[in-house]
């Protein structure tokens, strides 16, 4: 086992919500009645079922709630076995899934209110990421100019399969939202299942959804690369979250040899796909999708050709390793530095100050 | 993938060695070449409503190709018709210099998916046919592929069965997007048949089956598209392995065609520990997942994966297996890989003997 060191960024923490109407206090008259009155059920969506296995470690799930739901349960199983100074709270609440814009809107503002007042108010060691309305660019876009404000926030929140690519244009305004306060672009894992959850359509089961989200980060990065969005925005970071990265080298030598090719399709695209890799793409450690020897670790590792890329993750509840494992073995104490703490101060640029509720950089 | 390819003084000499191509496509020169093949009905049929497929376009791709027909610019026949129409141009520019020993045929645009079952079956049958009467009878270094109406379970079965034991076909040939991933049940009766006349699946890339190519819609460009033909052959291969295809035809060899292999190792190991976790929601898959890609899958070559360095393309190949890998040149299509180029130095005699010839003569049982 590798040991982590002290002071490292977590950048994939789940705190859960409770339910639905944990939301209510968060929304206004009109939407706390909607939500009453029509009898709404939980948005907790699919990709995560609670009681599946993957969902949470079996020795952190509670007695009783969602896994992630307790800000003791997270602090305790997740920040202070590897001495964590800073964790990252994704939140995965089913927002994404709802078709009305303005119904989206309005829980993800609770939302992240929420994630403020419960979450971020209580623990000083805690981020989080701005959960946006993607039915809406301008609502997204509002919703960041808003959260934004709070320098506590370090990242923009999208799921990896949604309604369309993310490189598409019609998305661009988010990014030069996010661009301009120092916000990267965190795309995790899980769907609006608006399209079938793989490019081949619908599977049978839960398993075939989850490995599907590896390829649908490597679709959603071609979608990122060939539209132009980091020529457009070259100061954007964008961070795959529990996406796994052992895909990357063979994918990119795929992208690049194409893009010799066809290159006149996108003549935007400027420089080989691995170079924009590298400025401007970042992936969250776990899952460590590899099988548990130090030399393939080391040969992937090698592959990918850079030591910029992990950023430390505990995917928290998620069951991606067991008992205090969360490095795999074999990294270099010198990695297991750029990971745990270079590589995301030098992605969450907002990390670099105090972090507080008033005005950020 | 060079579309003109210029020889380098330090290629290979192995150029001449005879090699075997498991990815040529014959192209038909109109639809009307199946014409002979094809009830009158279908001809009229075809004329007044077209093919009806998956796609909105009657004629073409939704995503333009980077050139007319996918296909080199060179390989237009000097007798007319699109690249890959000619038996006699085919031998001239492609079989005889490149000393093709064996070649198997993978023709597209066969009427493989299309939205109505009947004109589907109909197609196929034509398209097997029409690979026997102008191609593997003229020149037998050629093997054609059994093409279904994949759809359809119970007419393709038929259409197996029909040409079990034709030593004109070596493979049946499917796509990777299709209505279903390919490991639904709908697909079984194929699966089914193909394992009884012991003949392998060629899962080819490409297809229209009202999917979007993303999981997240449609994208923007043609380079996604093919870019996407390995996410999509990924997500396929593993709705084969996990809705147990392997496990309840257990002697069925599957060819992945023209989708790279490349990833074939971190899909492998993602699939093993994803299986660790949620195995209990899949009891019907016995064996770790990698174990049924170890022991039935086979990947063509092109387009070969190409890193800056040669020891990680060699890597690879270690974690999948020298014998698993079978060369293709995908002729005439522009993204040809050409057969002295292909490998870098540093291989051993054997692999290359493998993988350029043996391993494919071994898995289509071709002296």
């Amino acid at each position: 086992m590798t040991s982590p060191i002290a002071g490292g960024v977590d950048c994939d923490l789940h705190p859960a919500l409770p339910h639905l109407t944990s939301l209510l206090p968060y929304l206004n008259d009109y939407w706390r009645d909607q939500v009453t009155t029509r009898g709404m059920t939980d948005l907790e969506s699919q990709s995560y079922p609670p009681h599946s296995p993957i969902s949470a470690r079996p020795d952190w799930r509670p007695a009783k709630g969602k896994p992630g739901a307790s800000l003791h349960d997270l602090t305790t199983h997740a920040l202070d076995p590897f001495g964590t100074g800073i964790g990252i709270c994704n939140p995965l609440y089913g927002l994404q899934m709802v078709f009305s814009e303005d119904m989206a809107d309005a829980f993800c503002r609770a939302l992240n209110d929420w994630l403020v007042k419960e979450w971020l108010d209580k623990d000083a060691r805690l981020r989080g990421s701005i959960v946006i309305p993607v039915q809406s660019v301008e609502k997204s876009v509002a919703e960041i100019e808003r959260c934004a404000r709070d320098s506590r926030f370090v990242q923009v929140l999208m799921l990896v399969m949604g309604d369309i690519p993310l490189g598409k244009r019609a998305y661009w305004p988010i990014y030069a939202a996010a661009e301009r306060h120092g916000l990267p672009i965190g795309v995790h894992a899980g769907s609006n299942y608006h399209n079938p959850p793989s490019s081949v359509g619908w599977g049978s089961y839960h398993i075939e959804d989850y490995v599907a989200q590896a390829q649908a980060f490597q679709t959603q990065l071609t979608s990122l690369i060939v539209e132009g969005v980091f020529a457009k925005y070259p100061r954007l970071k964008m961070v795959m979250l529990e996406s796994g990265f052992t895909w990357l080298p063979s994918y990119v030598w795929r992208l690049h040899k194409f893009w010799r090719g066809v290159r006149m399709e996108t003549p935007w695209v400027d420089r080989a796909p691995m170079e924009i890799v590298r400025s401007n793409i970042r992936f969250s450690l776990q899952p460590v999708d590899a099988p548990p020897d130090p030399e393939t670790l080391n040969r992937l590792f090698d592959h990918m050709q850079s030591d910029e890329l992990l950023l430390f993750s505990t995917d928290y509840p998620h069951w991606q390793f067991d008992g205090n494992a969360v490095l795999p073995d074999g990294l270099s104490p010198e990695l297991v530095r750029k990971i745990m703490i270079d590589n995301p101060y030098a992605t969450y640029t907002r990390l670099n100050g105090a972090g507080s509720k008033e005005s950020a950089a | 993938m060079n579309v003109q390819f210029r020889p380098s003084a330090d290629a290979p000499v192995t150029a001449k060695t005879a090699i075997a191509d498991c990815d040529i496509h014959p192209a038909r020169r109109s639809m009307k070449d199946l014409y002979p093949y094809l009830a009158k009905r279908w001809h009229d049929h075809l004329e007044t409503y077209g093919g009806h497929a998956y796609q909105g376009m009657m004629e073409g791709p939704p995503y333009p190709k980077a050139q007319p027909n996918a296909s080199r610019r060179d390989a237009y026949p000097p007798e007319g018709g699109v690249q890959g129409s000619s038996l006699s141009f085919m031998q001239q520019q492609h079989l005889d210099p490149n000393n093709v020993a064996l070649g198997v045929l993978n023709p597209l645009n066969t009427g493989q998916g299309l939205r109505n079952q009947e004109l589907s079956a109909a197609l196929a049958t034509a398209i097997n046919d029409w690979q026997i009467a102008e191609w593997t009878s003229k020149d037998s270094r050629l093997k054609g592929s059994v093409v279904v109406a994949n759809e359809d379970g119970v007419a393709s079965a038929a259409e197996i069965r029909k040409r079990a034991g034709d030593k004109n076909f070596v493979q049946v040939l499917l796509l990777s997007r299709n209505v279903e991933p390919l490991g639904q049940r709908r697909y079984w009766p194929i699966y089914e048949a193909a394992q009884e006349a012991g003949l392998p699946i060629g899962v080819h890339a490409f297809g229209f089956g009202g999917n979007p190519i993303t999981a997240s819609g449609w994208p923007s460009y043609y380079i996604e598209e093919m870019v996407g033909h390995s996410q999509c052959q990924q997500t396929a291969l593993a709705s084969i392995v996990l809705e147990g295809v392997l496990e309840r035809f257990p002697k069925l060899k599957m060819i992945m065609i023209e989708a790279g292999f490349g990833w074939a190792p971190s899909l492998a190991w993602r699939l093993d520990r994803v299986w660790q976790r949620l195995r209990s929601e899949v009891p019907h898959v016995k064996r770790p997942p990698s174990e049924y890609i170890k022991d039935h899958i086979w990947w063509t070559t092109q387009p070969m994966e190409d890193p800056e360095r040669r020891d990680h393309l060699f890597q690879t190949i270690d974690w999948i297996g020298w014998d698993k890998l079978l060369f293709a040149t995908d002729y005439p299509h522009w993204d040809y890989d050409e057969p002295s180029r292909v490998l870098p130095a540093g291989v051993s005699d054997a692999n290359r003997a493998a993988f350029y010839l043996g391993n494919a003569r071994e898995l289509y049982g071709i002296a």
